[in-house]
């Protein structure tokens, strides 16, 4: 295709010059090009297809918190190389260049806020920094989200989206999983809510620990969400995947999701849910 | 143990052991003293048994947890105890011959046994479905736990998996929950929970069953957030990197103890627990029954909070 994209880039290189990068999007669900002030405008949802874009931690924070403010907690939380990590590069390297590409520490943020006046222990993903994988930063984060949580007695909200545990952190990284479960547990004995949000993809490791343990779940349309990958079952079994296999409808009709909610009705579902599981105390 | 199947690296002893039974075969036959040279061979295995496995590289212990002559769960659990009564089912969807479990006696006390199990030859493989559950089977392991915790026996646990089922119906039926659930659940069981690696510990099919107060590995063991092939093909883009992969991801049973994540490797036979599996039995037995009488003491609410306060702690990183 590279012949065609260079035609294209000599027709409209006068423009170029005018305007800035990223003036149009192409919509990864129907190919429709789109002005990117109106797809901002929809909260980066196709107005043609409903395909949702995956957006970045911050603007997730803007959309669901009130004033889209979070004290954030644990930023300088940073990553370490136990393992001395090498495959065609070294963990040390992905780390720098991933912090460089997105500004943060690790792939996540997490802190306090409130959503309609509800306070909220809260954390995001973001997919951007090595798939979202989840290493001993990510955990320990997500940890300290749900005690703050426990301690405050307030709702934990966490929006995932992940590819799975961090292979460079090997064992660490899967231990993370049992860390976040094992908290989990006591909030559950504390009987405060935990909302789980899962976005475009949620798999593996995440999936398989705290996104899975919310009192509720609530996912973006047609998220790819598993346990395993799709390239990996279909290698396994040996045959074509039926279609719409692993999305957030098809988790819906097997019963393990509670709410399909569009972007633009994301906060009004959450905003609910946490109302009719928490009870705010009258002096808070 | 110098029949069947064998490691490439396993070759030359294997040589060598055939030798010395031929050998002492003709003495025996023949009636004919040839005792110090029986000796001496002897004593070349030895120093050729040593060589080679003092210098294994993580991609020869990964061949070994594989072993096709390794014991299994349903071998050890058979060496270990007696009496053991195999309970079914998730009570749910259906019974997952590759998750097993049962009440037995060990050392004539009751306790909850419990593993993934592997096939030995293709129709038990099969079967077993190469020891890879399917969400019924974390299901029914909970299920057994918690009737373990309602009753007040312990729960010892072995782990031998490549991985948790990847299939249609694994997703269909909540693979990831179940895991996820068994996290959550196994921190509030009541009674102590002993875990060994006792083959391959892949990722989270083997966390599944793999959250409790005790975490040991058998020497020749693996235990990583993803198998070497999984890894190399991911970040190689070559399964047949696996060896590099197995290097970088620190998975045998001394590297996890270096990261201090397990609570102590249990010696295996030499030349690995297929040599001599009553012999593995009895270590790996030995060990269960240090921790019994280290965590029989401790009241519910003090095994629980340890247990947090273990998992709790694992991590490395900077603030």
């Amino acid at each position: 295709m590279d012949w065609f994209r260079k035609s294209k880039d000599g027709l409209v290189s006068q423009q170029k010059k005018e305007i800035p990068d990223g003036l149009w999007t192409k919509c990864k669900g129907c190919g429709e090009v789109i002005y990117s002030k109106i797809l901002e405008e929809q909260l980066w949802v196709c107005p043609n297809c409903n395909y949702h874009f995956r957006i970045n931690a911050t603007k997730i924070i803007s959309l669901l918190l009130d004033d889209g403010q979070l004290e954030t907690y644990d930023d300088n939380l940073s990553s370490l190389d136990p393992l001395s990590f090498r495959d065609s590069k070294k963990y040390t390297d992905r780390i720098k260049a991933s912090q460089q590409k997105t500004g943060m520490k690790d792939g996540l943020i997490s802190g306090l806020g409130t959503i309609d006046g509800l306070p909220v222990s809260f954390a995001v993903m973001d997919f951007a920094f090595m798939g979202g994988s989840m290493g001993s930063v990510v955990g320990e984060k997500i940890a300290r989200t749900i005690e703050r949580a426990i301690e405050r007695e307030i709702p934990l909200v966490i929006v995932s989206c992940s590819g799975g545990a961090r292979m460079q952190e090997g064992i660490l990284s899967l231990m993370q999983m049992a860390k976040t479960s094992a908290l989990l547990a006591v909030l559950a004995k504390k009987k405060m809510p935990y909302i789980s949000i899962l976005t475009n993809p949620t798999t593996a490791g995440v999936m398989a620990s705290y996104a899975s343990l919310g009192d509720i779940i609530i996912a973006e349309p047609k998220a790819l969400l598993g346990f395993a990958g799709p390239r990996v079952i279909q290698q396994t079994i040996g045959q074509d995947l039926p279609e719409g296999f692993q999305s957030s409808e098809f988790f819906m009709e097997h019963g393990f999701l509670d709410v399909i909610s569009e972007r633009k009705d994301l906060r009004r579902n959450l905003s609910l849910c946490l109302q009719y599981t928490y009870d705010k105390p009258v002096n808070g | 143990m110098i029949d069947g199947p064998y490691l490439e690296f396993e070759k030359p002893i294997m040589e060598l052991q055939k030798k010395i039974s031929d050998m002492k075969e003709f003495s025996r036959v023949e009636d004919i003293e040839l005792d110090s040279e029986i000796k001496s061979m002897e004593g070349k295995l030895k120093k050729m048994q040593d060589s080679i496995f003092a210098k294994l590289t993580r991609w020869q212990r990964v061949q070994l947890a594989r072993h096709p002559k390794r014991p299994y769960t349903l071998d050890y659990i058979d060496l270990i105890t007696t009496d053991f009564v195999e309970l079914h089912g998730d009570r749910c969807f259906a019974d997952d011959n590759a998750m097993v479990g049962g009440f037995a006696k060990l050392d004539g006390r009751p306790v909850l046994i419990l593993g993934q199990q592997k096939g030995r030859n293709t129709k038990s493989k099969l079967y077993r479905n190469f020891g890879m559950a399917n969400p019924e089977g974390y299901r029914k392991a909970l299920r057994l736990m918690q009737m373990a915790s309602k009753f007040n026996r312990p729960i010892i646990i072995l782990i031998d998996t490549p991985g948790a089922f990847p299939g249609i119906g694994a997703e269909e039926r909540g693979q990831a929950e179940s895991i996820a659930r068994n996290l959550r659940e196994m921190t509030n069981l009541e009674v102590p929970i002993i875990i060994t690696i006792i083959g391959e510990g892949a990722s989270g099919g083997a966390l599944g069953i793999g959250l409790g107060d005790r975490v040991f590995m058998l020497e020749n063991s693996w235990y990583s957030v993803i198998s070497p092939e999984g890894c190399a093909a991911i970040l190689w883009r070559d399964a047949a990197k696996a060896p590099d992969a197995a290097e970088a991801l620190k998975l045998t049973a001394p590297d996890v103890d270096k990261l201090d994540l397990i609570d102590g490797i249990i010696p295996e036979p030499e030349c690995g627990a297929h040599m001599d599996p009553s012999l593995a039995a009895e270590k790996l037995k030995k060990q269960i029954l240090i921790a019994l009488d280290e965590l029989d003491p401790m009241t519910p609410e003090e095994l629980i909070l340890h247990r947090i306060e273990k998992y709790r702690k694992m991590g490395v990183y900077t603030t």
